[in-house]
């Protein structure tokens, strides 16, 4: 949390004024007893009216004081702690921005979310009560001390024993309650699961007749929840009637006390209105500080949460300017040159010892079964993840050694599940371009086989995909990101298990007219089906991260007996042969 | 002497670790349809602890009541000092302080704040368990009445949103219960009982603390009115900040493959603007409340310190008044201030309540029939005579006229491209949906004479979205029957070729899945799920065969296993591999959701239709 704090600091002078102005207004507020002690004193006592009337007019006067500072201070607490939650997002979003895909992994996308969304308005909420309460709180307690002690010395020893009877109280119901919280919220989120679970499960749940273990299960965990969830509101019960009634005790004794100072003719009748609102408003100071700590650790986990965020130094970076070297000119290449990869904390390697090349003007598949790491090696190419040992070289130069952007630029890419952002349909394919014209965009389309769908609809490519492309089905969104790829027009395409969602006709045809449209370029096809990579130049087999095989169909069918088990698993023998 | 309490005590309750945040002048709202009919229908779960509640309601105007009155004694122990000062001003002798006056006051307001204390903690300990009641019985009747919904209800909406209702609206209803009633009681209580104390003392001051009022009204009014735009416009600019978050990260690789990093952070910047310049003028504007009701408080407190000093001069009243009715003055603006608060509050937690109510509201399965048909021993003959189904009533329906015959122990292999709408055939064969004309019958009995939980309980299913919960895999293989001992579970996954995988877990039968069982594999999971339908031992089975997203090994495992399955059932198969379809007694070709063609291979293939379109275009002739 204390890092974050760090964010404040452009706004010193701000805080600063917010400071003085919330103190002036404590200041105010705890004068206006003061100057009314003074009318009991000298104007009622002795019978004074013009004393009355002057005195009730200065303490509008600080009325209207003491509002003006507390708006000014507001108004400068609003505006930072919004602009600080604004910097604060804008630094994570873009830190988040230079991550490669291993820290996406490391922190999970929906995670990285939330930090940089709700956790980030915890942490803007937390800075904006202390701008406001927790300012003022101590502000008032030594305001409090101030006037108390300036009013009556020996009377203020009262707080000497208050104080603590306080703070005691305070702690132990906060002790015993952070504890219960702590368990409240994991069987809250127990009940979640167990909802959840019987709600994507509906199905199972039903056909195995299981509804009523379901409902004891619901009922369990309900009834646990429940059983803490009262526990802690009693425990808190005890919290503000307790509070509470140590404040209207301590002015009981005030009274006594100050009593006899008043009969001694040590203090004045006045003075000792005064005396107990200071005394109040300082135990209610307290009592507020104590409410802050509350919040203080959820908005801490937050911070935490969000510090790692910052913390964390993206593992890709772009080499020194001095460093960078120019790849040869087109066509290009790509090649894997005894390649070994790991996922951080894997076991085993999920890519060892890869070397294969992949020529302009050749289609080069890719097979393999799940977990095979297919898409771990397409990953590698457009540097998504860095090599551990070996190295990957795109025309000819190590990846590594050209800078992320111009390395990107020399790919076109169609990942495995399709992506598409809010927009138009022309916006969405022109991300692989932006300046494409019309014509381009038409015709990737064409070649992608989705202009037949795009101008079924009202607005053509005028229509706008929503959030996530849900608007759109999944065949239609892997083919407009094919088209977005292909509008790119780039040297290097890497296809990964793209056609997945597509019925067989727009496959088969989608194939034929992609051989055209990229003939010069180096293709790479990460496929399941047999029946995709079967024409290619080159097929790469993987099994369990090593390479099983290079070479063709009928090369592999003869020599590889990984590919022969591929194929015998999706065709009956007899049709294989 | 309370004077200074903020806005009462009973406000600050504990953050709930979901609890919603303050409600703020002019934070929009959701507001219930109909208020009335959910306030009564709400107030019936009540009714079990109707004596319960009688003595919150009792304990809280009772423990209201001494906090007013306590300054009322508390003027008696200013005026005896007063007196006292008059006293040895004026020199009468001997007369001095009322000592003892002043002690049997203190007494009185010790003993007053004591009970205060003490009936404003049984109230809320009460209250406690009144609340949580109400919402345990509540929650668990949502529940259970889930479990009569038909599946329809699920499939038409999302998962996160019911798991919204359940989480935010119960939550909302809870807090409720606790904090705000109650405090809705002590305002109003507050607010009467404090006009009465000012009266009593002066009805001139009080008449001008009520001048106070209309002031205090439009302030508020004027807030919340303008705060409103902004905190709609924080609202909006949130949402597309979040959505422009969520989609940039989520899309990441895009996002780098295509270089577009700078536009997404031009967007961002724009969005993150937007957001401040409405977030801190709504926080501003909102908070402004506070400093101005404090400051129109202090205005009265200023009329009452020179009209209540005038009037002491006069003799119409002593100084303990003073000091009385300032206490009264600042509790008086208190509840006016909290009121629309608490019924911003009310208004959300009753819209909660309705869409909990609405829930609850839904039309369930239709009734079990009253003489149910047994049967103990099915053989698995299926019929469907003249099926016609569709998602939607008003729509064209999926199935016409659907006919087949399958007789017992017979394979139908189901065929077609993604999402051709084989699991209508689920749903219709397990009645998570119900046939619009005609019948499906089994073993010549009508399913719609059966129980739902016989009929289901006939048919074992290992579907490709495989379903385990959070557990240990001992349990998920159990759950596919009650009380199967531990030699039937093991025999259970022998059978399914998954024991010898439990076994090299490191907890072997006791390894606990996690909440997305991501700690074993897709195709280990398919096969706990065979088990599972083994354990159960079902007359028929709807089985859907592994594809691609299982590796080779794996994958004849569960071909083995799904074969061993099949061994003697009537078996359903949603079919990817070439020869189970030609092995199969019938095929049944779907597409866009309903049944298009059925036969056997060499029928179809004759037909020269949708299926042999299919067959020569993905699998035929393939490799030479």
């Amino acid at each position: 949390m204390r890092h974050l704090f760090s964010y404040l600091r452009p706004y010193r002078v701000a805080i600063t004024c917010i400071v003085s102005f919330i103190f002036i207004q404590c200041l105010g507020n705890l004068y206006l007893p003061t100057l009314m002690s003074d009318i009991v004193d000298y104007g009622v006592l002795k019978g004074n009216l013009h004393y009355i009337v002057v005195t009730g007019l200065f303490m509008l006067g600080v009325s209207i004081a003491s509002v003006c500072f507390s708006i000014a201070a507001s108004f400068l607490s609003s505006r930072t702690a919004s602009s600080f939650g604004k910097v604060l997002r804008r630094e994570v979003f873009s830190h988040a921005q230079t991550f490669s895909l291993r820290e996406f992994d490391e922190f999970g996308t929906s995670s990285l979310i939330t930090r940089t969304t709700n956790d980030i308005t915890q942490v803007q909420q937390l800075v904006n009560m202390m701008l406001r309460m927790m300012i003022m709180a101590p502000l008032n307690c030594i305001g409090g001390i101030l006037m108390a002690v300036y009013t009556d010395a020996r009377l203020s020893l009262i707080l000497v024993v208050m104080v603590p009877v306080l703070a005691t109280i305070i702690a132990l119901v906060f002790s015993r309650a952070t504890k219960l919280f702590r368990s409240m919220q994991a069987k809250i989120d127990t009940l979640n699961r167990v909802l959840r679970e019987s709600l994507t499960g509906i199905r199972v749940i039903r056909s195995f007749n299981r509804v009523s273990y379901e409902q004891e299960r619901f009922d369990a965990a309900n009834f646990d929840l429940t059983n803490t969830t009262t526990r802690v509101q009693k425990i808190m019960a005890v919290m503000s009637p307790a509070l509470m009634l140590v404040i209207n005790l301590s002015v009981i004794a005030v009274i006594w006390f100050g009593g006899l100072r008043v009969e001694h003719g040590t203090m004045q009748i006045g003075s000792l209105i005064a005396f107990i609102q200071y005394v109040t408003q300082l135990l209610f100071a307290i009592m507020m500080v104590s409410m802050m700590f509350f919040m203080i650790p959820r908005a801490s986990a937050s911070a935490n949460r969000i510090w790692a965020v910052l913390q964390t130094k993206p593992d890709i970076v772009d080499p020194v300017a001095e460093d960078i070297k120019p790849s040869s000119a087109e066509p290009l290449q790509v090649e894997f040159r005894d390649v070994t990869f790991s996922y951080p904390g894997a076991e085993t390697p999920a890519l060892s010892h890869i070397s294969f090349t992949a020529k302009p003007g050749q289609v080069t598949a890719i097979i393999g079964g799940t977990g095979a790491g297919k898409s771990t090696l397409v990953n590698l190419i457009p540097r998504f993840y860095d090599v551990d040992e070996g190295t990957v070289l795109v025309g000819g130069m190590d990846v590594r050694l050209q800078t992320q952007s111009e390395l990107r630029a020399k790919i076109g890419y169609v990942p495995q599940k399709a992506v598409l952002f809010s927009g138009t349909i022309a916006d969405n394919i022109r991300a692989g371009r932006q300046h494409a014209s019309d014509e381009e965009v038409k015709r990737a389309a064409q070649v992608a086989q989705a202009i037949e769908f795009i101008e079924e609809m009202p607005e053509g490519f005028a229509s706008l995909i929503e959030q996530g492309g849900r608007n759109v089905s999944g065949g239609q969104k892997q083919r407009l990101s094919i088209a977005r790829a292909l509008a790119k027009r780039a040297p290097i395409y890497i296809f990964d298990d793209s056609f997945s969602a597509l019925d067989f006709r727009t496959d088969a045809r989608l194939r034929a007219a992609l051989r055209d449209e990229v003939r010069d370029a180096a293709v790479i096809i990460v496929a399941q089906r047999v029946s995709t990579v079967r024409d290619a130049h080159q097929i790469v087999v993987l099994d369990e991260g090593r390479i099983a095989g290079v070479g063709t169909h009928d090369e592999l069918m003869g020599s590889c007996q990984v590919y022969r088990e591929i194929v015998a698993s999706q065709m009956a023998e007899g049709e294989s042969a | 002497m309370s004077e200074r309490e903020p806005r009462d005590m009973r406000i600050m309750r504990p953050p709930m670790p979901m609890g919603r945040g303050g409600m703020r002048p002019g934070m929009p709202v959701q507001k219930p349809k109909d208020f009335k009919g959910t306030l009564r229908r709400l107030s019936r779960y009540f009714k079990p602890h109707l004596w319960r509640l009688a003595v919150v309601l009792l304990m809280t105007i009772l423990s209201t009541l001494f906090s007013i009155l306590s300054p009322d004694v508390m003027k008696n122990a200013t005026d005896d000092l007063v007196a006292g000062i008059r006293h040895r001003l004026h020199g009468i002798p001997g007369s001095g302080f009322d000592v003892s006056g002043i002690v049997h006051v203190i007494l009185e307001l010790a003993v007053l704040y004591v009970l205060s204390a003490l009936f404003s903690y049984v109230q809320q300990f009460v209250m406690a368990g009144v609340a949580q009641k109400t919402v345990y019985a509540l929650r668990n009747e949502v529940h259970a009445k889930m479990a009569r919904l038909p599946l329809a209800f699920f499939d038409s909406r999302p998962t996160g949103e019911i798991m919204s209702r359940f989480v935010n609206d119960f939550d909302n209803i809870g807090n409720t219960l606790q904090q705000t009633l109650t405090q809705l009681i002590s305002s109003i209580v507050t607010f009467l009982g404090v006009i009465v104390m000012m009266f009593a003392i002066s009805p001139w001051m009080s008449v001008v603390v009520f001048l106070t009022l209309p002031l205090s009204f439009y302030v508020t009014r004027t807030i919340a009115k303008r705060s409103q735009r902004y905190f709609v416009g924080q609202q909006r600019s949130l949402g597309q900040l979040n959505g422009h978050i969520e989609e940039m990260y989520t899309g990441h690789q895009i996002v780098k493959a295509f270089g577009l990093e700078d536009r997404a952070m031009s967007q961002f910047v724009e969005y993150n603007e937007k957001l401040f310049e409405s977030g801190w003028k709504a926080q501003f504007i909102s908070g402004m409340i506070f400093p101005l009701m404090n400051f129109i408080g202090n205005i009265g407190y200023v009329l009452v310190s020179v009209i209540g000093g005038f009037l002491v001069t006069r003799g119409a009243i002593g100084i303990g008044d003073i000091q009385a009715f300032i206490m009264y003055a600042r509790q008086f603006s208190q509840p006016i201030t909290q009121l629309s608060s608490i019924s911003n509050i009310i208004q959300s937690t009753v819209a909660s309540a309705e869409r909990i109510f609405e829930l609850l509201d839904e039309p369930e399965e239709a009734p079990e029939p009253e003489d149910p048909v047994l049967i103990s021993n099915p053989a698995g003959d299926v019929q469907f005579e003249d099926v016609r189904f569709a998602y939607q009533p008003d729509k064209q329906p999926l199935m016409e006229h659907l006919n087949l015959d399958v007789k017992a122990g017979q394979m139908v292999a189901v065929v077609g491209p993604t999402g051709a709408g084989k699991t209508t055939l689920v749903n219709l064969l397990m009645r998570f949906y119900d046939v619009d004309g005609g019948a499906i019958r089994i073993d010549g009995v009508d399913i719609t004479r059966m129980r739902r939980g016989h009929l289901r309980s006939m048919f074992g299913m290992v579907l490709q979205d495989t379903w385990l919960f959070h557990g240990t895999i001992r349990d998920n293989i159990a759950y596919g029957r009650a009380g199967a001992t531990e030699a039937e579970i093991v025999a259970a996954a022998t059978a399914a070729r998954a024991d010898h995988f439990i076994r090299t877990l490191p907890d072997g039968y006791d390894t606990v899945l996690n909440e997305e069982a991501s700690n074993i594999s897709q195709g280990q999971k398919q096969l706990l799920t065979i088990a599972r339908a083994i354990l159960a031992d079902p007359a028929m089975l709807i089985l859907d065969e592994a594809t691609s997203s299982v590796d080779t090994r794996t994958e004849i495992l569960i071909q083995e296993a799904m074969s061993r399955l099949m061994e003697g059932r009537t078996s359903f198969v949603i079919a990817h591999r070439l020869s189970t379809i030609r092995n199969a007694d019938l095929i049944l070709v779907m597409n866009h959701g309903s049944v298009i063609e059925q036969g056997t291979h060499e029928e179809l293939l004759a037909r020269r239709g949708f299926y042999a379109e299919l067959y020569y275009s993905q699998f035929a002739g393939a490799p030479a």
